[in-house]
């Protein structure tokens, strides 16, 4: 799973119809101390997350997994709202 | 799978069903020499480890959610064991 935030929402008018239905949202990968990493891209949302917000996202097969039994085409999804990141670095070994 | 150390933990109160009960750790992947390999990832805990533990990381979909005991459920990493010690051999490459 990934950290990462809402930054913008998709839409497809014509698309596959299992898709239908589909939040599509556009999200920006964020490291642990929330500095950008990476390309955004789409994910479908299972949450309802909205603009801005800090989420966490599924990626592969298993990123179709929440839609179930319907079988959604959906390669990376948003599966958790984040409230808190607690992050201790420089942990001792 | 990949050799990590757990730096962290997520909050997260929406998130989905299969989650619940179990801790979203943040991983940092690691090379042999213990330096960082690329960027810090979630994870689902399935061995109760905790910040600062040096851990086995699955990154395969199948093996993490079963390893959390949740198949079909939207797990794509998972802590699956402790690492006591690493080996390497001399004169293999």
């Amino acid at each position: 799973m990934f950290l990462g935030r809402v930054v913008g929402c998709v839409w497809a008018t014509s698309k596959n119809p299992s898709l239908e239905g589909l939040r599509l949202l556009l999200v920006q990968p964020l490291t642990p101390e929330l500095q950008k990493t990476g390309k955004r891209l789409v994910c479908a949302d299972w949450t309802g997350a909205g603009a801005g917000e800090l989420v966490y996202w599924v990626r592969g097969r298993e990123a179709s997994m929440p839609f179930l039994p319907r079988q959604v085409p959906a390669d990376a999804t948003i599966v958790g709202i984040v409230d808190e990141v607690e992050l201790k670095r420089s942990a001792p070994c | 799978m990949l050799i990590g150390r757990v730096i962290g933990q997520l909050v997260a109160t929406h998130k989905h069903p299969s989650h619940e009960g179990r801790k979203v750790l943040i991983v940092q992947p690691l090379n042999l020499d213990g330096s960082d390999r690329g960027d810090a990832v979630l994870a689902l805990d399935a061995v109760d480890a905790g910040v600062g533990d040096r851990i086995l990381l699955s990154t395969d979909g199948w093996a993490s959610s079963s390893a959390a005991g949740r198949p079909q459920s939207p797990i794509d990493m998972a802590v699956i064991g402790f690492i006591d010690e690493i080996e390497i051999l001399r004169g293999v490459s």
